[in-house]
Formats: structure tokens, sequence, C-alpha cells
């Protein structure tokens, strides 16, 4: 009786009653998406403590089914031969007020575009979709792994645009926007993406960002232009999403200054 | 809003004549680099160093001196500067990063601190980005084009390229000079410069260009507050001499006029690519 009295007393005194819930979804991942999210360190504390409420995530707490949430973090892609897995999908969009696809398996396959079945003991489970062949996805996190940072962003800037006052709901869906607009955008990704839209389009300028983001050192830059090893890219679409001719919201970017110490200070 | 936010603009030139004397302009952008070096405001700079042909620049991460000198003066040729943004912080170790660019390469730092997807633990890290001004740019089989064929001198001669005064510039070691009309240079630019909205390097931390000051100085625009840090101090330290915009010849007005120039010319080239084919356009990065 005391104890739960204790308990309930605590629960009361917590300062930030208005967080939002964030849940984890592990599909066909590796989980690192949730290392990356974890690599914020003590900056996962500070979301923890003011920010977000982790309802779901099977790999650290103990919620067994997904419950209702805001957002919902999902990694890794669906297995089309795994009942489990494609009702769970179902189920998060169903729950979640916002489903992120939450690095490149999630947002476009990434490596699991290579599998073709025939291992033990599962040698039937051959075809894996990224998540948005079988739901609407509100958001891309690209990336494998996704940067600790921009998980991070999307967690302040969604607590924004779900709690915060007009002016931060503004900012936040102007920061957002573009990384809905990838969602819309498609499911496939490439390095050769950055020979359709950016190369072929007239676009690239010859910054090098496409050869810094991606993970696997297939882009090369010769006289100014990537040169993409195809047989080395694992389709998890950083370079397109890094580019900056891409997107380029100039909305957003020329407040860069006020946006990194408006993150800052909420992290501190 | 052609120019960008700026804290304040001057005129100024290195004090350093080691510098000055292989500098594009006024050695702003080496000098401060070097300064910011020594103080420990950086611990290294991405610039456009040499490579094993002549003038096609190497992205390098300097960290002494003696690389940012090897990498004065102005490549009018691709130097991919941001490729090499994420390696700074991994094999090279560094934690706070100088980076000089063109305006282009200047919103590829940006976007990777706002949306860093392919750059883990980049974001925190740029210490001071330096922009410099830039009308367009060249792939090198252009600049080839215009330094051998038009200019008739070998690249391997060439102590200094440089655009101004309406004409393309090249110096050779052996005192001569060849000049040939802007206009001539138009049609191998770099097709991707015809979208670009940018003439002063907007987001940088401090910019820097030719335009607007006499020769051997430059322009300088302090922009953010890491900006002003490092240049406040390297003034203090008797870095730069420095005028006000408003006593030199031509000032910012030749400034306003050519980044409003480039601007709306690429706006309109954005405009026609909507409309580009039969009902159908190309894409726009910018909505
Ligand atoms: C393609 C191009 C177009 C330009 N157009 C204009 C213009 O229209 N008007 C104007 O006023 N100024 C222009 N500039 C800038 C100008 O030429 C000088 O670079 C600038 O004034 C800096 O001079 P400085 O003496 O301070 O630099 P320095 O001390 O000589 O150092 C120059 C720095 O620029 C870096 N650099 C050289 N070439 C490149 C490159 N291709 N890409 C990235 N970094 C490079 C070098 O690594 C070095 O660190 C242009 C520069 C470039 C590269
Ligand atoms: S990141 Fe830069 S170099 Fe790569 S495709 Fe885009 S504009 Fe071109
Ligand atoms: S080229 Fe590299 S960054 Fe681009 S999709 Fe392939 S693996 Fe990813
Ligand atoms: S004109 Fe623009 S796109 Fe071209 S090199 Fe200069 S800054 Fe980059």
């Amino acid at each position: 009786m005391d104890v739960e009295k204790k308990v309930e007393k605590t629960k009361e005194e917590m300062p930030v009653v208005e967080k939002i819930t964030v849940g984890h979804v592990h599909l066909s991942g590796c989980t690192g998406c949730l290392v990356s999210f974890a690599d914020n360190y003590e900056g996962l504390f500070k979301i923890l403590d003011d920010y977000a409420d982790l309802v779901y995530a099977l790999t650290l707490a103990d919620v067994r089914h997904i419950p209702e949430m805001d957002v919902a973090l999902v990694e890794g892609s669906v297995c089309l031969q795994d009942k489990s897995s494609v009702e769970e999908i179902k189920e998060a969009r169903e729950k979640a007020k916002v489903v992120v696809a939450l690095g490149g398996c999630a947002a476009y396959g990434n490596i699991t575009r290579f599998c073709r079945g025939g291992q033990w003991n599962q040698p039937q489970m051959e075809s894996y979709v990224p998540i948005a062949e079988l739901i609407d996805v509100d958001l891309y996190i690209p990336g494998c792994a996704p940067t600790p940072q921009q998980i991070r962003n999307v967690c302040i800037m969604a607590y924004l645009l779900l709690k915060g006052n007009d002016e931060q709901k503004e900012l936040a869906g102007a920061y957002l926007k573009p990384l809905m607009d990838l969602a819309q955008r498609g499911d496939e990704a490439c390095g050769c993406d950055l020979m359709y839209d950016v190369i072929n389009q007239g676009l690239c300028m010859g910054c090098g960002s496409c050869a810094a983001a991606c993970p696997v050192r297939a882009i090369s830059m010769e006289y100014g232009k990537p040169n993409i090893d195809r047989d080395l890219c694992i389709k998890c679409g950083a370079c397109y999403a890094q580019c900056p001719r891409s997107f380029f919201n100039f909305d957003v970017m020329n407040e860069f200054e006020g946006i990194s110490e408006l993150i800052k200070g909420v992290m501190e | 809003m052609v120019l960008g936010n700026y804290k304040s603009v001057v005129a100024a030139r290195s004090t350093d004549n080691e510098i000055l004397k292989g500098a594009q302009d006024g050695g702003i952008v080496t000098q401060l680099f070097a300064y910011a070096l020594e103080e420990g405001i950086i611990d290294g700079a991405i610039v456009a160093g040499p490579s094993d042909e002549p003038w096609k620049p190497e992205p390098v991460i300097a960290t002494t001196k003696a690389e940012l000198l090897a990498a004065r003066g102005t490549k009018y040729t691709l130097s991919p500067n941001i490729a090499l943004l994420k390696e700074a912080t991994r094999s090279y170790g560094l934690d706070r990063i100088g980076i000089v660019g063109t305006p282009c390469q200047m919103q590829a730092v940006r976007k990777a601190q706002l949306y860093p997807i392919g750059m883990r633990d980049v974001p925190d890290k740029i210490a001071l980005a330096i922009g410099i001004f830039c009308m367009e740019n060249f792939p090198y089989q252009s600049l080839e084009a215009m330094v051998e064929d038009h200019c008739n001198v070998k690249l391997e001669s060439v102590k200094k390229l440089d655009i101004g005064k309406g004409k393309f510039w090249a110096y050779t070691e052996r005192g001569a000079v060849a000049q040939i009309p802007l206009k001539v240079t138009h049609k191998y630019e770099q097709p991707g410069c015809h979208v670009c909205l940018d003439y002063v390097s907007n987001l940088a931390d401090v910019s820097t260009g030719s335009v607007g000051a006499p020769d051997g100085w430059s322009t300088v625009f302090v922009r953010t507050q890491n900006g002003e840090n490092a240049w406040g101090k390297a003034i203090a330290a008797g870095c730069f001499e420095t005028k006000p915009i408003e006593e030199v010849k031509p000032g910012l007005d030749l400034v306003t006029k050519l980044a409003t120039e480039k601007i709306t010319k690429n706006q309109k080239t954005l405009e026609a690519r909507a409309t580009f084919g039969v009902g159908k356009g190309l894409r726009n990065p910018y909505i």
C-alpha cells in the first residue's frame, strides 16, 4: 500500500507532463539505427527526461505489444514471408500518429534489397520491402546508419510540432518538410540517384557531399564529379539525401545559426 | 538580401608578406586559417591543395601553415572540398574543422549541419567556414580549353589565373599576360552553376572575394558569431590591415550589382527549367 502511494507521488512530481510518446519498432533491421539513437549519449537521456517517453522498444523495455504513440521510429524492412512482420508494420501504422522510416532499410530496403532466399532455416524468406511498400510513411531518415544528430533533430522537431507554440510549430514544420518530401518521392534508392536526379538533371556542382556521405566509399570524385562504383553501393540513400542539390530549403538553411543554437539550447 | 546576413563588412588584406606573395587577393583565407590554427580555433582546414595536374586542385586537410601556403590562389575549377568533411573527423581526428569553399560548398556545410544524413558527428565540429565569392566555376577540361586553346599558354607555365574587369586573365611565370573576353568562356561553365542563387557565400562564417576592393585587397563579410569571434581576435592580433568599405572603390555597390545580376539570371534559368519540356519540366532543388 505504502509503496504504491510513493510511486504515485513521484509520478505526479515529474517536471514535464507534456512529453510526446515515441516507440521503436524493430523489423528486419540490425539494431544499428537504435544504437545510433543511443549514441546521442547524455542527449538521449535529455530527450527521454524532457521531451519524449519511450513507450515501446523491445530492445530496451518490457512492453510486448505495439501501443498507441505519437511517433513510431521504424527500423528495418519487411519480410513478406514473415506473417508477424507484416502484421506489425500494419499495426504500427494504425497506432502511430507519425510513422518515421528510420534508416536505409526501412526507407529504401538497403542491404535487404539483395536478399533472395535460400538460406537455412527459412529458405523461403526471400522478399524484403521497404515499409512504404505496405503502409503510408510520413517521414524518412535515410542513412546506414542514420546519424545520431539527425535522429535527435527529428525528435526535437517532432516535439515542437506537437507540443510547441505557433512559432515553434511553424519552424518544426518547415524543418521536417524535406524529410517528408523524401518519403513522398519513393522507396527506391541507389548511388544511381545522383545520376538520374542530380547530374542528368543539370544540377550537380561538384561539391563532394555525396562522397563524404557514402558509408561504403562507393563514390569517388573524378574531375569534380561523382563516380559511383555500383557494385559497392548498398542502396542506403544517404548520398542523394545529403546532396545539397537534392533538396535545399532556403527558409530553413538561412536560419542555420539560430536553429543550431536552438538545438544546442534544448539539449543542455 | 542578395548579400546575405552579415554583422560587418570591410576591405582588408593580410599583414604577412609571405602569405600575400602567392595569395589571390588580400590573402584573407590563408591568413585567417593560419591564425586560427595557431590559436587552436581550428585544428585543421580543408583547402584546395595542389595535385599532380597543373591547376587541378585536390582537396586536402591542412594542419600546418606550409600546407595552407601551398593551397593559396584561385583554381577556376571544381575542388570537391566537402568530400573530406566526414573524413576530417575520422582518420584525421579533427574536433574543430576549418573549411574554405564556394557558396554552394558553404550550403553543403550547412545542410550537413542541419540535416546530417551521412555525416555523423560533423554538425558540431565545424569551427570556421570561410566562403569565397563565386560567379561560376568550370570543369577542368574547360579550364584547359580556356587557357591552352583560347589564351594560347601552357597550363604548366601559368602563375596566376584571374577573372576581373570582364575578362579571364592568365599570367605566366615568365611575365606574359594573356586575356580573353568573359563571353568566350560562358559555354565552358559548369551547368550546375546556372541554378546557383548565391554570389557572396551567404552561409559562411566569414566570406571574402576580390570584387569591391582594390587590387591586392579583399572584401570581407563577417556573418556569424563564430566568424566574429575569429575575425575579432585576428584583428586584435594584428593579422589584417582594414579599411572601411565606404572608403574604397568600387565598394559595395559593385558587389551588390554583380550579386543581383547573378541571382536574377539564375532565377530565370530555374523558371525556364520548370517548363523545359512539353508539358514537363526539370527538377527544382529549392522547392
Ligand atoms: C571558381 C571561383 C570563382 C570565383 N569568382 C569570384 C567572383 O566572381 N568575384 C570575386 O570577388 N571573387 C571570386 N572568387 C574568389 C577569389 O578568386 C578568391 O578566391 C578570394 O578572394 C580569396 O582570396 P584570398 O587572397 O583571400 O585567398 P588565398 O589566401 O589566396 O586562398 C584561397 C583559398 O581558396 C581556396 N580555393 C582555391 N580554389 C578553390 C576552388 N576551386 N574551390 C574551393 N576552394 C578553392 C584555396 O584552397 C585557398 O585556401 C572565385 C573563386 C573561385 C574558386
Ligand atoms: S553532393 Fe555535390 S557532387 Fe555529389 S551529386 Fe550532389 S552536387 Fe554533385
Ligand atoms: S552510393 Fe553509397 S551513399 Fe549512395 S546509396 Fe549507395 S551506398 Fe548509399
Ligand atoms: S556558381 Fe554557385 S554552384 Fe557554381 S561553383 Fe560557384 S557557388 Fe558553386
